[in-house]
């Protein structure tokens, strides 16, 4: 039986086990809206903006092990998704994002709502396929579920032409797939473990750095077995958080601009670096030369050939799968005799908790007259037993929760690192809440990043989202106002956030609940009622002190040791 | 330093601006480019003559091979290889000028595949050294139109890149 293109793509679909699909209609898609309409294994989702459909499915893919699935239109379904799609490639997450296209007759034609969606994405995806054939459809969509999980992981665009998903032709799911010119990377080269761990071993001060890889490559099992053998310090990168439990004494806490003391001393000072899926990103090493005057030998485990040497040189490069390069080393560990030097160790914990008492780990001074954002989070961590999925925009806010809500697990912190878009929050905790039911999920955010996607308050309506908004409204874009402060003379310029909405009687329009919080000591109570109401959507507004800077603070082109401190200023 | 890289990519629409766009986007220099397709249509080879320090031209590599369309890659200056490149040459050829540009043309091993009394056209392989002495020997005053189809490279022996 021949089928049309819409149907086929839909029956990819369930082959690919999708339980969710984000996404908008519109005149492009029109067939495929109409075979979702005919079928009830795929569900959909309708957001109010299609940067939030994958923003939410980014959401959806981080907190699972799922790929995540948006559709949106041809023209400006397309160009809103990109934002989306970004950030998604930035942070690695897998993600198949299916688009309208004109018909293909139509094409190159200025046609209505055309633009060139695979070259409009093509700098910021994995891959992307225009399916000219309806007969190319299964494989295409084969390939792409393929790609974007496999490897380092990412979004992959399949542009579908309106008359592609009427034709018809025999439906066959591919069994396999096998792309000739791709071969992603899976174990290490075992004489390259070998030495590695004999590298580590022979390391006078050691120091291991997690990234996003070994979240993406489900191996937080693996990183803490390996810290808590080997005993060195470990830290994570603003992705990595969860890898390593942040109540394992190794845990140093985040590095980089806004990392540690202890964090950030230790990795200028180490002289045997074993990097784990992390790729030195300029936010984390600020000025290479500078880390570079301190010899060290790196270690590197990735499995993306072109993060390894891409900002600093590497002695010891692993290409492969951090899940499985990690057990091998830790195979190599065991069955050797030897272990790190006793004294040598505990020169250098001497040496750390030294830069961790002068850094005092963070800090901040409370108050009883000012609700101090970091309070906040110490106490949502508190109440929600660190247990809670938590997703954020971009800004102070975010940089606060990273290091106060410490993260026991991963894929439990979601944040777009890479793009720093704003706006992610909400739609992020939509994907999340959606293939977590039941889990408890809140969006930090600002007063600023809310507003870029505040319409989703009408999906999360619709699909009964019991989302924890936390806004910690400082009346600022206050991350923005925090470099004029420092580097710009106080010179506020179009930082302050005039003519806000009353978040309360917003979130009561959209049909949720509304909270204003004013002083420190309603924060507790408030949380506490706010996360009791386990079905409905509660919007806090707390009002925080907008003065507040996040610190420490490596400021952007320095080294990791020129790093403000709170008390220095 | 100048660096000749090979590669064998899917012949499909889109596979060279995905190379293209590379180069633009992470600001790798470009000096020539050139790609047709090889005894399998499947197939296009393409050769690249870029220059970078050895860091930039890892990361060339790495990004290039990053590309799911690209299927196997060579960097030929690593090794023994030879280049090539096609030039035609047009240059005014009247009066006294024409035996000395006959004769140039012979010693570059150069062919006249075109002339009328006041033009020649000259084609050229070679490498690109070659060429570029070549119009610099006739000069900027006598050259009409110069096309040349950017450096073919392919490795010495058993220097191979096939699928
Ligand atoms: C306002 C703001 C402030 C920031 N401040 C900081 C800061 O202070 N500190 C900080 O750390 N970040 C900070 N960031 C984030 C920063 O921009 C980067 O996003 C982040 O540092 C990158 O993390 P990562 O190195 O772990 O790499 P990711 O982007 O998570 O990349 C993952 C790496 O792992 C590899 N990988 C993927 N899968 C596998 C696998 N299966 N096996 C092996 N390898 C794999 C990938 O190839 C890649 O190299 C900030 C962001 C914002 C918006
Ligand atoms: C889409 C987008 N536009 C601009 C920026 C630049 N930016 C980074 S942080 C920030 C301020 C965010 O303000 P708010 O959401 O109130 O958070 P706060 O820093 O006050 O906690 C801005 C404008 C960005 N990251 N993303
Ligand atoms: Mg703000």
């Amino acid at each position: 039986m021949e089928l049309t293109g819409a149907e086929i793509l839909i029956r990819c679909l369930q082959e690919e086990q999708v339980e969710y699909v984000f996404g908008y209609p519109g005149g492009a898609v029109l067939f495929i809206y109409d075979e979702l309409f005919k079928q009830d294994k795929v569900k959909h989702v309708l957001v109010r903006h299609e940067q939030a459909a994958v923003h939410a499915a980014d959401g959806y893919a981080r907190s699972s092990d799922k790929v995540g699935v948006a559709l949106v239109t041809s023209g400006p379904g397309l160009t809103n998704a990109v934002t989306g799609i970004a950030t998604a490639y930035m942070d690695s997450t897998p993600m198949v994002v299916i688009s309208g296209q004109v018909p293909t007759g139509a094409i190159g034609e200025d046609a209505f709502q055309e633009v060139d969606a695979v070259g409009i994405t093509r700098p910021c995806v994995k891959h992307n396929y225009l399916v000219k054939d309806v007969k190319d459809i299964a494989s295409t969509i084969k390939k792409a579920f393929y790609l974007a999980k496999s490897g380092r992981p990412g979004p992959v665009l399949v542009d579908i032409p309106k008359d592609v998903s009427n034709h018809r032709t025999a439906f066959e799911y591919p069994a396999s797939v096998n792309i000739r010119s791709y071969h992603p990377a899976g174990k290490g080269d075992s004489g390259q473990i070998r030495h590695a761990a004999q590298m580590l071993l022979e390391a006078k001060r050691p120091m291991i750095y997690a990234g996003g890889g070994v979240v993406l490559s489900d191996a937080s099992a693996q990183l803490t077995d390996l810290v808590r053998l080997l005993g060195f310090p470990c830290t994570n990168t603003l992705m990595g958080l969860g890898g390593l439990p942040a109540s394992d004494k190794h845990f140093v806490g985040m590095l980089g601009m806004h990392g540690t003391y202890e964090a950030n001393m230790a990795m200028q000072h180490c002289d045997v670096l074993l990097a784990v899926g992390a790729r030195f990103d300029d936010r984390v090493i600020g000025n290479v030369e500078h880390f570079a005057e301190v010899p060290r030998k790196i270690i590197h485990i990735d499995i993306d050939p072109s993060s390894i040497a891409k900002r600093v040189k590497v002695d010891l490069p692993i290409v492969g799968d951090v899940n499985l390069v990690l057990d091998e080393l830790l195979g190599v560990l065991r069955s050797g005799r030897q272990v790190p030097g006793a004294a040598d160790m505990a020169a250098w914990w001497k040496q750390v908790n030294e830069w961790r008492a002068v850094g005092g780990g963070l800090r901040y001074k409370n108050s009883s007259e000012i609700i101090k954002p970091q309070f906040v989070i110490e106490k949502l961590h508190e109440i929600t037993g660190g247990d809670a999925f938590i997703t954020t925009d971009v800004g102070q806010h975010q940089m606060w929760t990273a290091q106060y809500y410490k993260f026991e697990k991963p894929r439990r912190w979601i944040t777009s690192g890479g793009l720093g878009t704003m706006g992610f929050g909400l739609p992020a905790a939509m994907g999340v809440q959606m293939v977590n039911p039941g889990a408890t999920v809140a969006c930090v955010t600002g007063e600023g990043s809310i507003q870029m996607n505040i319409q989703e308050l009408s999906t999360c309506k619709q699909f009964r989202l019991p989302i924890k908004i936390i806004a910690l409204n400082n009346g600022y874009l206050g991350m923005v106002r925090q470099w004029q402060e420092f580097f710009h003379g106080n010179r506020y310029s179009e930082t302050y956030m005039n003519a806000l909405p009353d978040f309360v009687k917003l979130a009561e329009a959209y049909g949720h609940v509304g909270m204003r919080v004013e002083k420190p000591a309603d924060v507790e109570p408030a949380l506490k009622e706010a996360f009791a109401r386990k079905h409905d959507l509660v919007f806090m507004d707390f009002r925080t002190d907008p003065t507040e800077n996040v610190y420490p603070m490596v400021p952007g082109g320095r080294g990791l040791s020129e790093i403000i401190l709170a008390e220095e200023l | 330093m100048r660096h000749i890289i090979s590669l064998l990519m899917e012949n499909e629409a889109g596979a060279l601006s995905r190379v293209a766009g590379l180069f633009s986007a992470r600001g790798y220099n470009i000096e020539s480019l050139s790609v047709a397709p090889t005894e399998d249509p499947t197939l296009s080879r393409m050769t690249i003559v870029t220059s970078g320090s050895d860091a930039v031209i890892e990361q060339i590599n790495k990004q290039l091979n990053k590309l799911v369309d690209v299927a196997a890659l060579i960097d030929l200056s690593e090794g023994g290889h030879l280049e090539r490149e096609l030039m035609l040459v047009k240059v005014r050829a009247e009066g006294g000028a024409r035996e000395g540009l006959k004769r140039m043309a012979d010693t570059f091993r150069g062919r006249i595949i075109d002339e009328t009394d006041h033009t020649y056209t000259i084609e050229l392989t070679g490498s690109c050294a070659e060429l570029d002495s070549l119009l610099e020997k006739i000069g900027r005053d006598l050259i009409l139109e110069t096309v040349r189809t950017g450096a073919s490279g392919i490795g010495c022996g058993d220097r191979i890149l096939k699928l």
